[in-house]
């Protein structure tokens, strides 16, 4: 440590200067000095310390009242020093924190990673982003050898790191789901049972769950307490709620869903969505469903990847760039 | 064991003596003056546990040697309550947000070496060590 060594005289340099000549020139040379001490970690009751043996030095008439009174405003810094001390300890603790948090972001990535079904006819659009560092949201898909795709959304009650953990949990239990002829509301029974031996009761997902069969083009969907989605019906351009009912997974392990069925037609489009969509809180409050309608509309000349990068920019703006929660928006649009 | 000696901590005055006689010692084995009241915030702080939490006990102050190094050596023993876990007591931010002072983490930062016993219900042992450089 060189500069330590050279600290004493840098000091005794400054302060001479500035006790000869009160100039912002010396108290600009002091202020670099203590850019120096903070960096080499030199504590306050140090620099006091130093300030004494130093001023005794250059200027022995000090009187020693004031001499006494510095090794009272040290015993008085050592305080400060300790608190010095933890602060940067604890910063360090943070920075492994944070590290440690881009390595399970990683991780979560890898586990929840999906690949969007790329099949004639259909047209998808995904985007999901966490508001924090982890994702709530999950979204999956799946193609099985009837080349029927399924589509899964889901959202945990909460954020953050504890809501990631759940979805990795739905992840798994998706995996170990058979192959194939899954019907959505049996997939979510399964699920939900899941969930209830395995989460903590104040923990609750929602979740949609949807298989498109591109042969007869029959959509079939079950909902778990899912924020609805949107229906848009191309032949008349009317938007409708894609409602269903269910009780959110995880509540009740004898629930039971109902399954659902629409006829898709050239050109209309299936909208799913997870609440911080909704839920985007604008200075007016949340926005409303209809001004969500309006946007799909404005965008509705596009492909579906360029509506949902569209939506989530212009939502994103409209909160002034603060996801308050995970954004999920998933659009699955039947090629005319 | 070349010299040991001992203030009971019963009240408040008994921290302001354990510092006196921390600060003679320290004074004597040659530490400067950062290192002195290092040492006695030290001693102040375990002194001061132990009359806020354990009624009493006693801080012992004692010189010790190890080759050809000298050192100073507070040992804070007390029959109080005992620290149940000691693990969250020696977490950085966890007494010092509440305002109530350094705590132990900030003692082991003052000193060199630091160890700590404690039995809930039988009470605590604290030994810290500063050694002259």
């Amino acid at each position: 440590m060189d500069f330590r060594e050279t600290m004493e005289e840098k000091y005794r340099e400054a302060l001479s200067t500035y006790l000869s000549e009160q100039t912002e020139n010396a108290l600009y040379q002091g202020q670099k000095l203590s850019r120096k001490t903070i960096e080499y970690k030199v504590s306050p009751e140090e620099i006091i310390s130093l300030h004494k043996s130093i001023l005794m030095d250059i200027f022995p008439e000090t009187p020693a009242k004031v001499m006494h009174s510095l090794d009272f405003l040290l015993e008085v810094m050592i305080g400060y020093g300790n608190a010095y001390r933890e602060h940067q300890s604890l910063r360090h603790e943070q920075q492994e924190l944070k590290s440690e948090l881009e390595i399970a972001t990683n991780v979560q990535h890898t586990l929840l990673d999906t690949k969007i079904p790329d099949f004639d006819g259909i047209e998808i659009g995904v985007i999901s982003v966490p508001a924090k560092h982890m994702n709530g949201d999950y979204y999956h898909f799946v193609q099985d050898e009837n080349e029927c795709i399924g589509v899964a959304i889901a959202d945990v009650i909460g954020k953050g790191i504890p809501a990631a953990l759940c979805m990795s949990m739905i992840k798994y239990a998706m995996d170990s789901l058979p192959e194939t002829g899954n019907a959505p509301s049996d997939v979510l029974e399964s699920l939900n049972r899941v969930v209830e031996q395995n989460v903590d009761p104040s923990m609750f997902i929602t979740m949609f769950y949807g298989l498109y069969n591109p042969h007869n083009h029959i959509f079939s969907y079950a909902s778990a307490g899912h924020e609805p989605g949107f229906y848009y019906e191309a032949a008349t351009g009317k938007f409708r709620d894609l409602d269903a009912k269910g009780l959110l997974l995880g509540v009740n392990k004898k629930t039971k869903y109902r399954a659902y069925e629409k006829l898709v037609e050239p050109g209309d489009m299936i909208i799913l969505l997870s609440d911080g969509v909704t839920e985007c809180r604008t200075e007016e409050g949340f926005i409303e469903r209809e001004t969500l309608i309006q946007y799909i509309q404005n965008n509705i000349h596009l492909c579906a990847q360029e509506i949902v990068n569209n939506i989530y920019k212009q939502l994103e703006k409209l909160q002034h760039f603060q996801l308050r929660d995970d954004f999920t928006l998933i659009i699955l649009k039947r090629e005319v | 064991m070349e010299f040991q000696s001992c203030v009971k901590i019963i009240n408040e005055w008994d921290i302001v003596a354990a510092r006196q006689l921390g600060r003679n010692v320290a004074k004597e084995l040659g530490f400067g003056s950062v290192d002195q009241a290092r040492i006695t915030t030290a001693i102040s702080e375990l002194a001061r546990n132990i009359y806020l939490y354990a009624g009493q006990g006693k801080v012992c102050i004692e010189k010790v040697y190890e080759g050809n190094k000298a050192g100073l050596k507070i040992i804070a023993t007390d029959e109080g309550p005992g620290i149940q876990d000691i693990r969250k007591v020696m977490e950085d931010g966890y007494t010092t947000s509440g305002g109530l002072g350094a705590g132990l983490p900030g003692v082991k930062r003052l000193m060199d070496e630091f160890d700590i016993d404690s039995v809930p219900g039988k009470g605590t042992d604290i030994k810290a060590t500063k050694w002259l450089r």
